[in-house]
């Protein structure tokens, strides 16, 4: 059986026309097409934030949450019905701030969940907070003076929770979305999903630099396993690597050539220059890494649960409550 | 030898046991009251251990004491002073006096009571008998180690190894005193350390010696007991703590209603051997989960309820505060799950190890908004399993969050109980969506009598929906804010609740014509029973009614609570239950008795208080 977009479609969302989320939503239906994974053997569950509305707008099995919550929810979830695919929707401020443990703890455990993390660096909910990706020195109604604190930096969490897949896209770039979304389902583990994208009303122009197609070609780099880490309007720079960093190079200049520049290995266990590539900022003369920068296979927790329970069942002679009792030491009163 | 000694019968006798929390007097307890229950007789037990890890050997925070009360009928208490103190060492003697009766019998391991010793119990002089005020007449003063020592010196043990074994010389000598057939703790042992036959059997040898010493010296005792059994009821039995039963109620719920077992939950003092024991069934197809916090063991457990399981965390109070949140997400999602609560000592960390009734009315009101939430307190270690098991059946049944409610004296309390038949345990049947609601399935659509509404599970086809913190149509299931809509759905949640069917409040003891009717709820129905049947043995007219359902509350309450002329209830908190029942049983105005020590009831301190109520004008 196959599905259209249509499909998992439904309602009609009511997010501020021009939000990030309308465009991720579209590019989230394709991509539940895509996967043609049947609606009801689906569930979205999110937790409290805009973003986190987006369940309302999708047929599959969906819960709305409560704030930061959702990666538990999720796991339990998973957990008792492995078949389920689940996509686990969260902002900035519900995943990183009120959700912050739980984050770090769904990517530890390693459970199969797509984990989608759209990233506005705002509270856009409760209308114009700071959150824990807004850069130092953000003003913002609850930082009118500015912040004096630095924020977090999603792939860095991800990577430090010993987390085996991380990719980035930008809200307004639907076939890279769909082409990471498809990537995070396919990935068994838990596997997240940056999706950068703009606030309208309260942080507008937050991700300009990569928001249109024009500017990702200047400032954006596709990362593409296996393939050369080349950028620019006609790849005419690339990422080569400098000591114990990376440097951007323009190809054919101070003796650099396309030899020098490095192949993008998403599969590679050891995170380090993954995790450079991921922290590119355009602040520091980078490009901004899009597509998936890490996805590494390892054993998951919801199937190393299940084997264990088989394993555990093969070598136990009691299998239900009464054969329970009797590994009890027992007497008879007559 | 010795001449014979006389041999007399007892109807009741408590045993404490107390040492260092190293000293394995858990495990002596243990073995003396399953041994007990093994010939019949009615056993309850109670550990009262440090909240210290280990604390310095041989200091005064650092004992651990184990009771055990055995009956010649059936026993409700694990008795409130002790017939029979062993002190392992001089700090258990210091600290634990105060748990033995007057004229109780004392053990004591003599080598444990050296300078050292008495400096780190702060004894001032070498006289500890005197300084306490005891009376040698009424002591065993054993070498005990050295006569472990003396009696494994071939076994080639290590000095620490043998030091090990000597709560087993304390419990032989406890079976001599008691008259306790030794093949049967040779038994208990054998089975215990199965797969390490030696040990077995050098504790064996340890118990032997500890037999033979108290017959073979007479030790200081006028005479050894015999506990008969009498009022037996046939059938097998097992000695179970609560929150074993706790776990097993869980996995019988389950393994009734067709559903996968899911604990969420979170390391916490009283409450962690409820993770402890259902993490070892694997076998029985029980999922657990250690999540990172509190929350996350709410609200994993929500998402497994959601995908259809039934779901449970286990915690104490600290961890209700925590888990509130996806409590109430369960209310308003109405989702399945059952949360235990086995209550300790607060507020906040409080008294993390002691017993406590405190957190009633945090189980019933502590949530935002109008969030009606079914409160079962179990009354007894073994009736943890019945009220899990029912728990559980009312959460899949009417589609709700249970609260079960325990403490810290049930769940490591123990008592014989009578192995359940699966057959036996009354039907659950989870209410489902039906195959006529497929295609056009609302989830907030209800049974018109019941108010339930109907359990779509992800996979099936044609039943997709949204669930979620925020109000819903009932009709459309679609997010609402209409006025109209919130307040019909905060009634028909409390209706829903409301409509729960829990059995009649039973009321013991002279029914019909009390003076005083004693009121209390859960785990304090031992010490109150016990209350009432002494006062009851003097000629008083007392009665007692125990709550095991709060909410709903069985539907005679306010009958029984008004047919009294004085009416007392009696909890271990300042007022709570008397607090919740004055707000639902017009004009009534009990006695409150309360007591918020950590400690269980003592029974002769409500005996009191009850006959000053009895003869109160």
């Amino acid at each position: 059986m196959s599905y259209t977009a249509q499909d998992y479609k439904k309602g009609q969302p009511r997010w501020c026309p021009g939000c990030g989320d309308h465009f991720f939503l579209a590019s989230l239906h394709k991509a539940m097409a895509e996967v043609g994974v049947a609606p009801h053997n689906m569930a979205v569950i999110s937790g409290i934030g805009c973003s986190s509305r987006l369940p309302y707008y999708v047929n599959t099995y969906a819960m709305q949450t409560i704030h930061g919550r959702a990666a538990s929810i999720a796991t339990g979830a998973k957990v008792v019905n492995p078949d389920l695919c689940i996509w686990q929707v969260s902002g900035d401020g519900d995943g990183l701030a009120i959700g912050g443990n739980h984050f770090i703890h769904a990517m530890r455990r390693n459970i199969d969940l797509n984990m989608i993390l759209l990233n506005n660096r705002i509270y856009g909910l409760t209308k114009g907070q700071y959150s824990p990706t807004s850069p130092r020195g953000f003003v913002s109604k609850s930082s009118p003076y500015g912040t004096v604190e630095d924020p977090f930096r999603p792939a860095e969490l991800c990577f430090g929770a010993r987390g085996k897949f991380f990719a980035r896209s930008v809200a307004t770039d639907a076939a890279e979305t769909q082409a990471i979304l498809k990537a995070a389902y396919e990935h068994k583990g838990a596997a997240v999903c940056e999706i950068l994208q703009n606030c309208v009303i309260f942080n507008d122009g937050c991700h300009e630099s990569v928001y249109t197609k024009e500017g990702r070609k200047k400032n954006a780099i596709y990362v593409r396993h296996g393939q050369k880490l080349v950028f620019g309007e006609n790849d005419e720079y690339g990422i080569v690597q400098n000591g114990f960093g990376l440097k951007v190079v323009r190809l054919g200049e101070d003796g650099y050539t396309l030899r020098d520049v490095l192949i993008h290995d998403a599969h590679c266990e050891d995170d380090t220059l993954q995790l450079k590539l991921a922290m590119m900022s355009n602040e520091d003369g980078f490009p901004i890494a899009l597509g998936v920068i890490r996805d590494v296979e390892a054993p998951t927790y919801d199937q190393a649960v299940h084997a264990q329970l088989a394993e555990v069942s093969a070598q136990k002679k009691y299998h239900n409550f009464t054969e329970l009792l009797n590994t009890n030491d027992t007497w008879e009163v007559k | 030898m010795a001449e014979q000694l006389e041999v007399k019968e007892l109807e009741q006798v408590v045993v404490r046991f107390s040492g260092d929390s190293g000293d394995g007097m858990q495990l002596a307890g243990n073995i003396f009251s399953t041994v007990s229950a093994t010939v019949g007789n009615g056993i309850s037990t109670f550990p009262d251990y440090p909240a210290d890890i280990r604390a310095p050997q041989g200091s005064l925070t650092g004992v651990s004491g184990f009771q055990v009360h055995i009956g010649a009928g059936k026993v409700y208490t694990p008795g409130d002073l002790c017939d029979v103190l062993v002190t392992m060492n001089a700090a258990a003697l210091k600290t634990q006096l105060k748990y033995s009766k007057p004229q109780a019998t004392i053990i004591i391991d003599t080598d444990s009571f050296g300078p050292k010793d008495l400096e780190k119990a702060q004894f001032k002089t070498a006289d500890y008998l005197g300084e306490m005020g005891i009376d040698p007449d009424r002591v065993i003063q054993c070498p005990l180690t050295t006569m472990v020592k003396e009696c494994l010196k071939d076994s080639g043990m290590d000095n620490k190894a043998m030091l090990k074994c000597r709560n087993m010389f304390a419990l032989g000598l406890v079976c001599w005193l008691f008259n306790r057939d030794l093949e049967l703790v040779n038994n208990f042992l054998r089975e215990k350390f199965a797969k390490k036959p030696a040990i077995a059997e050098n504790n064996i040898k340890v118990v032997q010696a500890g037999f033979d010493y108290g017959h073979n010296t007479h030790s200081s005792v006028p005479a050894t007991y015999r506990i008969e059994s009498k009022s037996k009821v046939a059938g097998r039995y097992m000695d179970i703590t609560g929150n074993k039963a706790t776990a097993y109620g869980l996995i019988a719920a389950a393994e009734k209603a067709g559903l996968r077992l899911y604990l969420g939950s979170y390391p916490i003092t009283p409450a962690t051997d409820i993770l402890h024991e259902l993490s070892k069934h694997k076998s029985c197809g029980v999922i657990t989960v250690q999540c990172e916090d509190e929350i996350s063991g709410c609200a994993s457990a929500v998402g497994a309820s959601f995908a259809g399981a039934l779901a449970c965390t286990s915690t104490s109070g600290p961890g209700i505060c925590l888990k509130s949140e996806a409590m109430n997400l369960a209310v308003i999602d109405e989702l399945p799950l059952v949360i235990v609560d086995v209550q300790r000592g607060g507020p906040s960390t409080g008294l993390p190890t002691k017993s406590e009734q405190t957190d009633l009315l945090q189980a019933l009101y502590g949530r935002n908004g109008e969030s009606p939430m079914p409160v079962i307190a179990a009354l007894s270690p073994t009736d943890c399993f019945d009220a899990a098991y029912e728990a559980s059946k009312i959460a899949l049944e009417h589609l709700t969050p249970v609260i079960l409610l325990t403490d810290a004296f049930v769940a490591n309390g123990s008592a014989a109980w009578k192995l359940p038949k699966m057959e036996e345990l009354p039907a659950i049947q989870p209410h489902y969506v039906t195959p006529e609601m497929k295609g056009n399935y609302t989830p907030y659509f209800r049974d018109e009598e019941t108010k339930v509404r109907y359990w779509a599970i992800p996979g099936q086809e044609g039943y997709t929906h949204i669930l979620g913190g925020l109000e819903k149509d009932g009709k459309t299931g679609a997010i609402s804010t209409d006025p109209e809509n919130h307040d019909l759905m905060c009634r028909l949640r409390a209706e829903k609740v409301a409509k729960i069917p829990v059995p009649d409040l039973l009321v013991e003891g002279d029914a019909d014509d009390a003076d005083l009717l004693i009121v209390g709820f859960g785990s304090t129905y031992g010490h109150l029973h016990a209350a009432m049947d002494e006062l009851r043995g003097k000629g008083n007219k007392i009665a007692l009614a125990q709550f095991k359902y709060i909410n709903p509350l069985p539907k005679n309450t306010a009958e029984v609570l008004m047919k009294y002329k004085k009416v007392v209830v009696a909890e271990q908190n300042l007022g709570q239950l008397a607090a919740y029942l004055r707000t639902k049983v017009d004009g009534f105005v009990p006695y409150q008795f309360n007591q918020v020590k950590g400690q269980p009831f003592v029974v002769s301190e409500l005996v009191k208080a009850f006959k000053e109520l009895i003869i109160k004008n």
